[in-house]
């Protein structure tokens, strides 16, 4: 038996799914270490999410392998990869709209005493959590259906956050909010990476994304076509990318001087 | 007046009298079972003065019997209902399931032995119905639909339709028989018990937040990891269970097993107590009390009909109405929810 030691919290290896006819990834590789902050940018409907479904055991690839701390992996669940410490923030959020934030928050991972749900405990830790984070709610014990969108992606943040992960995947957990809660979430993720934590993070604002990223991958047509740490023209550099790609499928893959 | 209240709240600025109509609809609209108790006793107050026999200890035992097996349907339904389903089937196992205990016990069975097949096979019609939904993607209201015919229609050829008697009932009744319902006392004590447990499996145990969080978001559900079709799974099997366990109870106090007991009648009764009860129907939201509270009204409007001795149709007509009334307010405290107020 080999000890290997490896600088990745996750790598993955020739990730392929088809959806009946549509090809949403063709041949994913990619690779987070530890402490370190993906970007992970690409048109819409270009594969973000059903990568991150993948990764966090809720759907399986059609071909393609997954391993964490260099060990391969096959998800069988979601609850399966949060035994190997990933946690998500999906773009639709998962949150459910007639619970409490607090039962939200602890939804699938309750507090109980015997077999019943330790309610105190959870809205204790729940107010205390969002408290730290500075997330500004009326009380936990609203509906999650009465918050803002910003506050909704707040509540899930603080659900994946809350939890301890090692791996944290992100998909556009920025979209909704405000510019100060935004960066608010952006030294949230700086913490995090200070202790450890890796995170693939989602986003089209680009921004943002140079901002808290340490690297950053393009999705175009069911591939990583860009991988490159985060420099001073990374944003020029991709929008060149995406934009060129526009040009030749509006143009004709020669291009067109008219 | 029910317009203003409708139209919701208006942008120009609310006077006195608005303002408390408006809280008064508000109330209405969140203290779904407690208005539900209060339409309950305005009721029984209406037909005790109407017609003094209302409060009888016989006719409230009349009334507690209807409303007993209703009631164990209803709380099968609303935990089907919350998780996004429904289950049109039960009034067939209501039928079928003391059929199977006394063809047991025919066959040397033992009568609890008799009770508890009765109770897997009815769980199994709950498992196919949820089979083909969960898994085969069937829409419930038609799965079950289907199941219904096929269950009542085989109960009907197993039994050439003819009516038995009851085990133990005859010709003398043993405290058996008792116990599972002949007891005038038996059938509300079971009913109140199962109402009980499950509501406290809703609303204080991770199951029943699981069962909310299934019917509320099924995608996040299972997004965050919780087996949504298992859930569902076990919550078609549990109602069809009651649906047969409440059948057996009905057996024993009527002391006759009839072919052509329960059907679609109990079914929608048990449905109509729940819509009443403030359950919608689109999953997320319904406690079990209140569909006891809701069949209970059914169940006194009924008798109190009887009791009056008008026209026993007009029950019908109150039904309808009071299902179209209780529908536009689950929508409203949905569209109130949504709104954040
Ligand atoms: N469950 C599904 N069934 C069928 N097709 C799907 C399914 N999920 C995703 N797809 C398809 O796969 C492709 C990739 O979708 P995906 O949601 O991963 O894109 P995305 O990169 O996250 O886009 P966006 O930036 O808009 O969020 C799309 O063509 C989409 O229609
Ligand atoms: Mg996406």
């Amino acid at each position: 038996m080999t000890t290997l030691t490896t600088t990745d919290a996750l790598r993955v290896t020739g990730i392929a799914k088809h959806f009946g006819p549509v090809t949403a990834l063709r041949d994913i590789n990619l690779h987070v270490g530890y402490g370190e902050v993906l970007g992970l940018v690409g048109d819409n409907g270009a594969g973000k999410s059903t990568l991150i479904k993948i990764l966090t055991g809720f759907q399986p690839p059609d071909a393609g392998t997954i391993a964490i701390n260099g060990v391969d992996v096959k998800l069988r669940s979601v609850e399966h990869a949060r035994e190997l410490g990933i946690e998500t923030v999906y773009q639709d959020l998962a949150l459910v709209n007639e619970l409490s934030v607090y039962h939200n928050m602890f939804l699938k991972r309750e507090v109980r005493i015997g077999p019943f749900l330790n309610n105190a405990v959870m809205r204790k830790q729940a107010r205390e959590y969002l408290d730290q984070m500075g997330v500004r709610i009326p009380s936990v014990d609203v509906e999650v259906a009465k918050l803002s969108g910003g506050q909704r992606q707040a509540i899930a943040i603080a659900r994946a956050v809350s939890s301890n992960a090692k791996i944290l995947l992100l998909d556009e957990p920025l979209a909704a909010m405000g510019a100060k809660e935004g960066a608010q979430i952006l030294d949230l993720i700086r913490r995090l990476k200070a202790q450890g934590v890796s995170v693939i993070m989602i986003g089209h604002n680009y921004a943002q994304v140079v901002e808290v990223c340490d690297r950053i991958n393009l999705l175009q047509r069911g591939e990583i076509t860009f991988d490159k740490p985060v420099g001073p023209n990374s944003m020029e550099e991709i929008t060149d990318i995406i934009m060129q790609e526009y040009r030749a499928s509006k143009f004709g893959p020669t291009p067109a001087s008219a | 007046m029910a317009n203003e209240a409708l139209a919701g709240p208006p942008a120009a600025p609310p006077n006195g009298a608005l303002q408390t109509l408006q809280n008064f609809w508000r109330f209405i609209v969140q203290q779904r079972t407690l208005s539900v108790a209060l339409i309950a006793l305005v009721m029984v107050v209406y037909f005790q003065f109407s017609k003094s026999v209302f409060l009888s200890l016989g006719n409230l035992q009349t009334l507690a019997a209807y409303t007993a097996a209703t009631a164990i349907i209803a709380a099968g339904e609303v935990m089907l209902l919350i998780c996004g389903e429904i289950d049109l089937s039960v009034g067939s196992v209501f039928a079928m399931a003391p059929f199977v205990m006394y063809y047991a016990n025919q066959n040397g069975i033992p009568l609890l032995g008799g009770i508890i097949l009765a109770l897997l096979v009815s769980a199994a019609v709950g498992f196919i119905n949820g089979f083909v939904s969960v898994y085969l993607k069937v829409p419930s209201l038609i799965a079950t639909l289907g199941t219904q015919f096929l269950v009542s229609g085989a109960t009907l050829i197993a039994t050439n339709a003819t009516p038995v008697i009851t085990p133990d009932t005859f010709p003398k009744v043993t405290s058996f028989a008792q116990f599972f319902g002949n007891n005038p006392y038996s059938e509300i004590i079971w009913a109140v018990a199962i109402v009980l447990v499950m509501q406290v499996l809703l609303s204080l145990t991770p199951w029943g937040l699981r069962t909310v969080a299934t019917g509320g978001n099924p995608l996040g559900a299972s997004e965050v990891g919780i087996g949504t079709n298992r859930i569902k799974m076990v919550h078609f099997m549990v109602a069809s269970a009651l649906g047969g366990f409440a059948g057996i109870l009905e057996a024993y106090r009527i002391t006759s097993t009839d072919p052509l007991a329960g059907g679609t009648t109990i079914m929608f009764n048990a449905v109509a107590g729940a819509v009443i009860g403030g359950t919608a129907l689109n999953g997320g939201s319904g406690t079990v009390v209140g569909a006891l509270l809701g069949t209970i009204v059914l169940g006194i409007l009924q008798d109190g009909i009887t009791l009056i001795g008008i026209n026993a149709d007009y029950y019908y007509v109150v039904l309808g109405a009071a299902i179209l009334a209780a529908m536009i307010l689950n929508v409203r405290l949905q569209i109130l929810r949504k709104a954040g107020r």
